[in-house]
Order: structure tokens, then C-alpha cells, then sequence
């Protein structure tokens, strides 16, 4: 018999002795180079050498992983929270040889400081029943573009790209500097034998955020109302027989300064800018052209410190629709519940 | 494998310099049918430019509700090996603090039951060992759990509490968000396995403002380390920044969302109004050395964070100002009880917390929790007339 409500394994097991030692009593820390950060406290310093990972990794991956942490770690290492991984070194003679394995292992270290890291991601067509895109993939064209971002420190401040498959905006998107959001342009398709068989009906009417889908009674389904239908697929969440999957029509959003820190401005959702972008796998073409040319309009005109949403909100969002020549359409004016706050009340704007 | 699979879309994605998933999917299928089988799949989304899976899926280990994703192909007779594909989500320890040990004991189980592929790590914070069958899963369970290891949360239950690095390796965690983290985690064992809930609910714990786990956005309960009395500066480190280059007037004092820091460049001093700061961490990120968080530490709790669906994403907002967080955390834990009570009791079906808090208000939120209304909740007080009153406070 298994031993349920274990709960997790205690992580005060699977700290170095150099943490145990120095735990909530480090004293400061710095960066000797991207990718490398030397924690101090008074049992001394911790290094800690920072790698890129794709997430979705294989057992044989982990173990080369574990192998490199045997020889340089003691055998410890732990996971940040965008799911680099992070060696902790605690002889400061281990850094170099360990970054020159990771490279020659094909784990690029960086992604510290003022740098592009690691894109937070969902499960896209490897494992999920929703997605309007695919995950790995984008992230993986994006990040192939950015490469030199990961490795450098001296950007204005940090830029966080996140990317979801759909709506449901798992992870990170409606809060990131970038986001990459799959979205759906068709009204579902109904099969109404799926919908009798398979769904509760109130619960489906209840998913609509815009009140389109109702019930019919008569034919034991439901109906949609398709110009109040904004196709974000909840609808399908509840119910198999909503399908709204479509080739020709999904595709990506993008949407552009939020971020989580309290760190001078407040905490800031992400803004629709590029409201449409083509699913063009393998490598999304499109969609990392518009973010690379984001990215460096940011760099070349951000002040020091400042977050791509900071510098925008500085500027003024008309200012940068004219910099960055992305067209400004009726798709870009709120009109949900709460848009009336985002409407400029004020007859302060630049031409 | 019996023969190589053409796989010439996902090929160009092994290509350039960041680490490819291609390469961890063929990696894995070299050994095992499953993860091949993906690869073959997932090959035909990219021709497609659509999911391959079906709709749902509902399984799981004896016991418990929740913790296992069930996922089938619609293409079963194509790729017979993922007709059953389904995702185990294996709980983190706080902090993603590991041995080599422990990880080769789970990639030793999954070798043998699963995949082979993992997500490293789910979103929620959770090890996410990616497609098994259902016949496995509860082969699964029993051998992590003789390994020390417990599933996760999903469905409408507690998901996996999650924190940033803390105390571990950070000088600016103002409580110890790893112990919270594990803490939590157990003493709400049932509510993570045994769905009982309107929906989900999530915790996060970040040890300060930056907040590393971006618990301000992504759970339900956001608890955000923070201090009450004044940052403390050390005028000789100053002197050395100032002497580095760095522009502290304009690097420092000018950013400060509140002005509340006056730099002499005369004397090269540093002073602070303490009653001025809001603590958003600015000029501590900039110069550590020089600027430390005060001496009394707790936390600031916020709630309703959510993503977009149904009305629109949420950040958490105040609900507490300041909570000392010492263990066995027990204020903080009995305001979560009646949290969860009036949730559990008002809330509709997959209505968060947020959500709920949203129709119903703030005023029926904290009557019924008893926590107390104060001026940090809100950035402005109300500019519309139309307040609710309760009848004992009305004149009969």
C-alpha cells in the first residue's frame, strides 16, 4: 500500500551545506558575468551558474543534469521559477569548468540581470485539448532569435516574454513585458449529438463571458448567438461538442508591457498590441519579427532601468504605435466589462 | 524502433542555438514507443495546424481526486502508443531544491512507466511527468510514494503551493517562504487531493515585492514578503557606489515611486523619509550593499488573482497590510479557514475567489471573514454614491 497525503519531500534535505550554513542570513549578492550569480553570507559565498532548459525534457536530459551537479555540486541543484536550472557551486574553482561542459552540452548559461530569459510556456499540440498554437515551438523560434539577449546583461532592465496556447492564459502571459497568446476567429462549430451526450448544459451557458450561448431546451443543446461570440473557446472547455479548433483562423496575439514586480510602478497587465499574427510552423516567422523588432525599439530608447511597460507608459501608447509603425485598428479598443477606465479621458496626447 | 520517422518540420526546429524540445522528444523515443509515438503526432499538428487531442479525460490513483490529467489522441490507430497519454503532476519540494538523487529515483520510475518526457516544471510549480497509460498510473503512485514523493493538485481542489528561492539564497526574503511553502503543502493534504471546492485555488510566497513567483498574479492567495519600520543605509557602502559611477540621484532618488529618498552629492549621503516608502524594493535592487530592508518582517496578504476567463484577468489585491509569518503560521491559517468557508458556501460553479469577491463585493467579504476595512485595499476610495448599508447601521 502507498502512503497517501505524504506531501512533498522536504527540501531542507536536499540543501548544500553552504546554504544550511548561510540560511536567511545572506548578506548580499552580485553578478561576475551573465549567467552567474555569487550569493555572500558570513559562512561564505554560493555560486550559483545559471542554464537554459526547453522545459520539456527527457529522463536522460535530467540525468546528464544530475551528472554535471555530482561533479561540480555535491550533488545539489535546484529549478527557478521561468525553469532554467540552476547549478549550486559552492568552490568557486568549479565555475568555469562547469560553464564549458554546460556549453559543450548544448545548456547555454545566462539568463540573469537585465537579460532576455527563459520564456514561461504551456503544453500547446504536445499535450493539450484547448491550444489555438503551439508552445515548445514558438518559444523555441523566439528564443533561436533572442539568443544573444539570453547571454547579455546591459539591456535597459529585464524582459519577460511568457507564451500560452489559448485564453486560459496558463503561466505568465497576461502579466509579461512580452506575451504570446494563441487566440481563436471562428465561432464554434456545434455537434450537437457530443453536446447531449457530454455536457452539462447550464454550465456551458454559464462558461460564456459574453452571454452568446443559450440553452434549447427543444433540442436538448444549445444555441449561439454568433456577433456576441469573441471566440475565446471556454466554451469547449465545457463541452466536446463546442469545436473550436480552426487551421486557417488560429493563429497568435501579442501583447506587450505588464510585469509582476512592485519594483517603482506597480504591478501591470500585458496590452493587446498586434491583436493577429498567422500560425506558421515550424517557425512562426511572423511572430518573431514582431517581437524582435519590440525588443530592440525598446533597447534603443528605453532609459536605464526601465521595463519595456514602464517606457511605454513614459511615452505615451500613441507614441508607440508611430515608432514601432504596428497599425492601430478597432481591434486594440477594449470592450469588455471593465474598458471604459482604459478610454482617454483627457485631452493630454501627443500627434 | 521499428523504422526512423519523418518528422521534416519538427527537424528544423533542432536547429539554432537555444535548446531544442525536438531533441528531448527524439531522445526519449529512441527507447521508448510513447515518446515516439509523440513525435510522430505532434509532426502532424505542425501539417495541421491543430491539436491532436481529444476532449478531456478523467483519471486518476485510488484515494484521491485530483493530481493525474487523462489525455487520448484522436488519432489512435496511427499512433497507437498515446491513445492514452496522460500527464502525472508529482509535487515540487520548496524552491525546486533537489538532490541527484531524488531526480534519478523519479526519472527511474517514469523510464520504466512513462514517457520519458517531463515538464521541468509545470507552471503551478508541480514535476510534470508527461504521458502514461492508465494502467500505470496507479504502478506509478505507489512506487513515488516509496520513493518520498506525493502527486499534486488539479481539478477544483488546492493546487500545489509553490514559493520563491527565499531564505535559501536571497538577502532580501522577509520571511521564510521555503518552510511556509512546505508547510502549507502539508497541513492541507486533504484540500490538495480531495477536490471539495467552487474551483481552484492557488498559494504563492514571495519573500519580497520583486516577487520571484509572481504570486501577485498567479494565485488566488498572494503572500508578499515585506518590513514595517525603516530601510536601513550603510553611508560608507553609498560612498562606494557613488565612487563606482553609479548616478544614485538619477538611478535612485529619481525612480522612487514615492520621492521619499534625498541624495547630497556633497557629502555623498543618503537619507530616507521612512514614512514615506512604500517598500517596492527599487533602491534596494540597485544598491545592496548599501540599503537594507528594516528589522520588523512579515508579510503583506493579497487575493483574487486569476487569468482571463471568465471576467477578465485579476491581480491579488491587500486584504492584510501586515502579518507577522512565524510558524505554525496559525492567524494566518484561521483567516484562510473563514476565507474558504464563505467561498465555499457563495460560490458558483468554477467561480475563483476573485471572481466571487468581485459580484459580491468587498463589504460582504470582509463582514463575513471579519477582517477589518483600511485604506491600503484600495489605490482611491469609491467616486460613485451608491453605498450599500447594513440595517444596525440605520436609525430604526
Amino acid at each position: 500500500m502507498p502512503k497517501i497525503d505524504n506531501g512533498p519531500p522536504d527540501y531542507r534535505k536536499n540543501l548544500p551545506p553552504i546554504i544550511e550554513q548561510n540560511y536567511g542570513k545572506w548578506d548580499y549578492h552580485e553578478s561576475p558575468r551573465p549567467g552567474v550569480l555569487k550569493h555572500v553570507g558570513p559562512a561564505g559565498a554560493l555560486y550559483s551558474v545559471r542554464c537554459a532548459s526547453p522545459r520539456l525534457v527527457c529522463v536522460d536530459f535530467i540525468r546528464d543534469v544530475c551528472a554535471l551537479a555530482d561533479k561540480y555540486c555535491d550533488g545539489y541543484l535546484r529549478f527557478t521559477s521561468r525553469n532554467n536550472i540552476e547549478f549550486l557551486v559552492s568552490d568557486e574553482q568549479n565555475v568555469e569548468p562547469l560553464i564549458a561542459e554546460c556549453e559543450a552540452q548544448g545548456m547555454p548559461v545566462g539568463g540573469t540581470g537585465a537579460s532576455i530569459s527563459n520564456v514561461v510556456h504551456t503544453q500547446g499540440w504536445v499535450h493539450c485539448h484547448t491550444p489555438a498554437t503551439d508552445a515548445s515551438g514558438i518559444t523555441k523560434a523566439v528564443m533561436d532569435d533572442l539568443f544573444e539577449y539570453f547571454q547579455r546583461d546591459d539591456l535597459p532592465n529585464k524582459l519577460r516574454i511568457a507564451m500560452a496556447c489559448c485564453l486560459n492564459m496558463c503561466g505568465a502571459a497576461h502579466v509579461s513585458d512580452i506575451a504570446l497568446v494563441g487566440i481563436h476567429r471562428t465561432v464554434p462549430r456545434m455537434d450537437h449529438d457530443a453536446i447531449r451526450k457530454g455536457t452539462e448544459i447550464p454550465s456551458l451557458v454559464a462558461s460564456c463571458p459574453t452571454a452568446a450561448i443559450r440553452p434549447d431546451p427543444k433540442n436538448k443543446s444549445v444555441t449561439i448567438v454568433e456577433e456576441r461570440c469573441m471566440y475565446c473557446g471556454n466554451c469547449y472547455t465545457m463541452s466536446p461538442g463546442m469545436h473550436i479548433m480552426d487551421s486557417k483562423n488560429d493563429g497568435v496575439a501579442i501583447l506587450v508591457g505588464g510585469k509582476v514586480s512592485n519594483a517603482r510602478t506597480a504591478p501591470s497587465f500585458s496590452r493587446m498590441v498586434i491583436p493577429f499574427l498567422p500560425n506558421n510552423p515550424p517557425r512562426w516567422p511572423e511572430v518573431t519579427e514582431a517581437v524582435r523588432h519590440i525588443v530592440d525599439l525598446w533597447i534603443e530608447n528605453a532609459r536605464r532601468g526601465e521595463r519595456l511597460g514602464e517606457w511605454i507608459e513614459r511615452i505615451g501608447w500613441e507614441r508607440f504605435f508611430s515608432m514601432s509603425g504596428i497599425p492601430f485598428t478597432d481591434k486594440h479598443i477594449d470592450d469588455y466589462i471593465f474598458s471604459r477606465e482604459t478610454f482617454r479621458t483627457s485631452a493630454a496626447f501627443k500627434y | 524502433m521499428a523504422e526512423k520517422r519523418e518528422t521534416p518540420q519538427l527537424d528544423e526546429l533542432e536547429k539554432g542555438p537555444w535548446p531544442s524540445f525536438v531533441t528531448q522528444i527524439k531522445r526519449a523515443g529512441e527507447k521508448n514507443a510513447m515518446a515516439d509515438d509523440l513525435l510522430g503526432l505532434l509532426e502532424k499538428s505542425y501539417e495541421d495546424k491543430v491539436g491532436h487531442w481529444k476532449h478531456g479525460g478523467i483519471v486518476g490513483v485510488k484515494g484521491y481526486g485530483g493530481g493525474v490529467i487523462g489525455r487520448y489522441t484522436d488519432m489512435p490507430e496511427e499512433f497507437p502508443n498515446i491513445s492514452e497519454f496522460h500527464t502525472v503532476r508529482v509535487a515540487q519540494p520548496s524552491g525546486w531544491f533537489y538532490t541527484t538523487d531524488m531526480l534519478r529515483d523519479i526519472c527511474d520510475v517514469w523510464e520504466e512507466r512513462g514517457s520519458g518526457l517531463t515538464n521541468m516544471h509545470g507552471s503551478t510549480g508541480d514535476i510534470i511527468l508527461l504521458g502514461t497509460h492508465t494502467d500505470q498510473l496507479q504502478p506509478i503512485f505507489d512506487d513515488i510514494s516509496d520513493k518520498g514523493f506525493d502527486l499534486g493538485g488539479s481539478g477544483s481542489d488546492l493546487r500545489s503551493p509553490s514559493c520563491c528561492v527565499g531564505p535559501g539564497r536571497c538577502e532580501h526574503a522577509c520571511y521564510d517562504t521555503l518552510d511556509m511553502c512546505y508547510d502549507l503543502t502539508n497541513e492541507y493534504q486533504d484540500e490538495i487531493h480531495r477536490p471539495m471546492w467552487p474551483y481552484k485555488f492557488k498559494f504563492k510566497m514571495s519573500g519580497c515585492a520583486n516577487d520571484c513567483v509572481a504570486a501577485q498574479a498567479r494565485a488566488d492567495c498572494s503572500i508578499i514578503g515585506t518590513w514595517r519600520d525603516s530601510i536601513i543605509i550603510d553611508q560608507d557602502e553609498v560612498k562606494k557606489y557613488a565612487e563606482a559611477g553609479l548616478d544614485i540621484q538619477m538611478d535612485v532618488c529619481h525612480r522612487c515611486p514615492t520621492h521619499c529618498l534625498t541624495y547630497d552629492k556633497d557629502t555623498q549621503e543618503l537619507t530616507v523619509n521612512a514614512e514615506e516608502c512604500s517598500r517596492c524594493m527599487h533602491c534596494i535592487n540597485v544598491m545592496g550593499k548599501a540599503i537594507k530592508q528594516g528589522k520588523e518582517k512579515g508579510a503583506t496578504i493579497m487575493i483574487g488573482a486569476k487569468s482571463t476567463i471568465v471576467k477578465s484577468a485579476f491581480m491579488s489585491w491587500v486584504v492584510v497590510p501586515f502579518m507577522k509569518m512565524e510558524p505554525p503560521y496559525t492567524e494566518f491559517k484561521e483567516m484562510m479557514d473563514r476565507i474558504w468557508d464563505w467561498w465555499d458556501e457563495n460560490g458558483k460553479t468554477r467561480e475563483r475567489i476573485g471572481e466571487l469577491i468581485y459580484r459580491l463585493g468587498m463589504g460582504e467579504f470582509l463582514r463575513a471573514t471579519g477582517i477589518p476595512a483600511v485604506p491600503q485595499m484600495v489605490y482611491r476610495p469609491r467616486a460613485n454614491p451608491y453605498v450599500f448599508w447594513q440595517k444596525d447601521e440605520i436609525e430604526e
